[in-house]
């Protein structure tokens, strides 16, 4: 009886919970499903309207921005493009860098090891103009590789690897190493099939972190044809029900790829079989 | 370290290349390029720099609003810490609990973890404008709430936005670290002490030291860093500066006043903060917790 109570209260508490989380998203939704007019006058909306179709379509395709030169819909690509981008950069710069400071002897194994570790405590935000003016010595203002290289500048997936690989049983070394495989056979052939999990997680992560960036976009890109779908938000004009679609289109990419990719990010991150 | 291993040789540097090459060129160069302009001085027009020693970080440090966003950034981080992860354990606690549902659960409380947090300022934004926002009537009909006058209530505001999507991460690192106690742990503590509160905040809790470690640090980063993007898509500062955290304030005096050398001494002081957080954390708390 008292587990039946308890249970019951837990089930409460956590129906509070999804409340809070569920709610605002919601009403936004419904909002942004009703013509202007109605918000004007009535404020959010807790149900569905009729202009679904029309709003949506409208903001995916109308050219916005100062110039007028671009839609949400190339801002999706550009988004898209970017978090892959910085997905799939950092995910293998790590991967073989990770490799480097747990498989190999050498003298210089600790210099190494904070020189890259040490950047953890250096996030992006810290250094916004000297990264922006070497980009722009560089000539890589507005580009794809200017929105992504830096935000690939970063060590948390090389700290995960790191961890993982010193999980991974001596034997498999030294059976490699009978089967006469070199360091890149081993890599490649060896750890990489065992890390799949580990860089499944890893690529989801970074993927949206790379898509969630803000303020390193609205200053690199002068250009409209290179905004991303975050930063657009700040810049996109237009009717308040235009501003909800976006607002949650905007959120669709990365809270789908978590909900369907939800166990393999969970097992990864935290290493559960 | 593993005890088999390769021998150092040319390839373990091309193997190192990529990742070192890339933070060479876009985070250590950037970091020696903030040294520089924190220590040296552009003249009105521009035409030249000047070694001014401490003079940017004296300049901060005697500037009152560098000590207004500073408090706020300490109020912020603390209040958001404390909410987010009160909230997810109490979450992650009955989640841990329930015998039907907990993958349900589970999805429905990790999505918001992935919402960009400017996209979740503007959405904020909505519940909190004069015009239609609920929780700004709410506030205003219980103690007149009107953010864009009083401190207390930007406060209130940001601490609502700020905290909404971090309850997920906390949940769900909350609920890894209870699934990871072993079940004979608790069994054991089952027959010792039949009060269910009194088991968890003596078996329970302690055993989750190490994930609250972890999730304080996560959380203080989050506060610095990633509510940029909160604090840009709604109070931008409001009342008057009283809303901005150190990381917004000198991005602000950067980017609007082109005010480089102070930008570059408050970056360097942040770095500063953080490194004794760290340093904090690695040499007081880790050594104080048991990990099983």
């Amino acid at each position: 009886m008292t587990r039946l109570i308890t249970s019951g209260f837990s089930h409460f508490i956590l129906f509070i919970g999804i409340f809070i989380m569920i709610v605002p998203v919601w009403m936004i939704f419904a909002s942004s499903t009703h013509s202007g007019l109605t918000i004007n006058t009535q404020g959010l909306q807790m149900f569905l309207g009729d202009s679904f179709y029309e709003n949506y379509l409208r903001v995916l395709l109308y050219k916005g921005g100062f110039f007028k030169e671009i839609t949400a819909l190339k801002m999706f690509l550009n988004s898209f493009i970017m978090a892959t981008g910085v997905a799939i950069l950092s995910v293998i710069t790590s991967l073989m860098a990770a490799y480097a400071l747990v498989y190999f002897r050498t003298k210089y194994a600790t210099l190494l090891f904070w020189m890259i570790f040490v950047t953890i405590l250096v996030p992006l935000e810290l250094r916004i103009f000297p990264t922006y003016s070497v980009m722009a010595e560089l000539n890589l203002v507005n580009s794809y590789f200017g929105l992504i290289v830096p935000i690939s500048a970063s060590a948390i997936a090389t700290l995960f690897f790191r961890q993982f690989y010193k999980t991974v049983p001596d034997e498999l070394l030294e059976s490699a190493k009978l089967d006469g495989a070199n360091t890149w056979r081993f890599f490649i052939d060896f750890l990489l099939p065992l890390s799949k999990t580990m860089i499944v997680a890893m690529l989801i992560f970074m993927f949206v972190f790379g898509y969630n960036q803000y303020l390193w976009p609205l200053l690199v890109t002068s250009s409209e044809q290179y905004w991303t779908v975050v930063m657009g938000l700040k810049m996109m004009s237009g009717s308040i029900v235009h501003r909800f679609a976006f607002v949650m289109m905007s959120m669709v990419p990365p809270i789908l790829i978590i909900i369907v990719l939800q166990k393999h990010f969970i097992k990864g991150v935290f290493q559960d079989k | 370290m593993k005890k088999v291993q390769f021998k150092s040789s040319y390839s373990q540097y091309l193997f190192l290349a990529p990742q070192l090459g890339i933070l060479l060129i876009f985070l250590y160069w950037p970091i020696i390029q903030t040294f520089r302009d924190a220590f040296t001085m552009q003249d009105a027009f521009g035409f030249g720099t000047q070694f001014v020693w401490f003079d940017n970080f004296l300049f901060i440090f005697d500037d009152p609003a560098y000590w207004i966003a500073f408090k706020f950034t300490i109020i912020y981080s603390f209040v958001i810490t404390l909410i987010t992860a009160s909230i997810g354990l109490l979450l992650a606690v009955q989640a841990n609990n329930v015998m039907h549902g907990k993958s349900a659960y589970k999805t429905l409380l990790i999505w918001p973890y992935a919402i960009a947090p400017a996209v979740v300022g503007v959405m904020a934004n909505y519940f909190f404008s004069e015009r239609f926002g609920l929780l700004y009537h709410l506030f205003n009909n219980l103690w007149g709430f009107n953010w864009y006058e009083s401190v207390f209530d930007s406060y209130i505001y940001l601490i609502i936005a700020g905290s909404w999507k971090q309850i997920s991460a906390n949940f769900i690192f909350f609920l890894a670290g209870l699934q990871a106690i072993q079940r004979s742990v608790i069994e054991a503590s089952m027959i010792d002490c039949k009060n269910s509160i009194r088991r968890f905040w003596t078996i329970t809790f302690p055993l989750l030291m190490p994930t609250t470690f972890f999730l304080i640090i996560i959380n203080i980063t989050y506060a610095f860093f990633d509510t940029f993007g909160i604090i840009d898509t709604t109070t931008i500062g409001a009342p008057s500066g009283e809303t901005r955290t150190l990381v917004y304030k000198a991005y602000m005096d950067g980017f609007r006043g082109l005010d480089l050398g102070s930008a570059g001494a408050q970056s360097i002081m942040m770095m500063f903060i953080v490194l004794f957080i760290t340093i904090f954390q690695f040499r007081y708390i880790e050594g104080r917790i048991h990990y099983n």
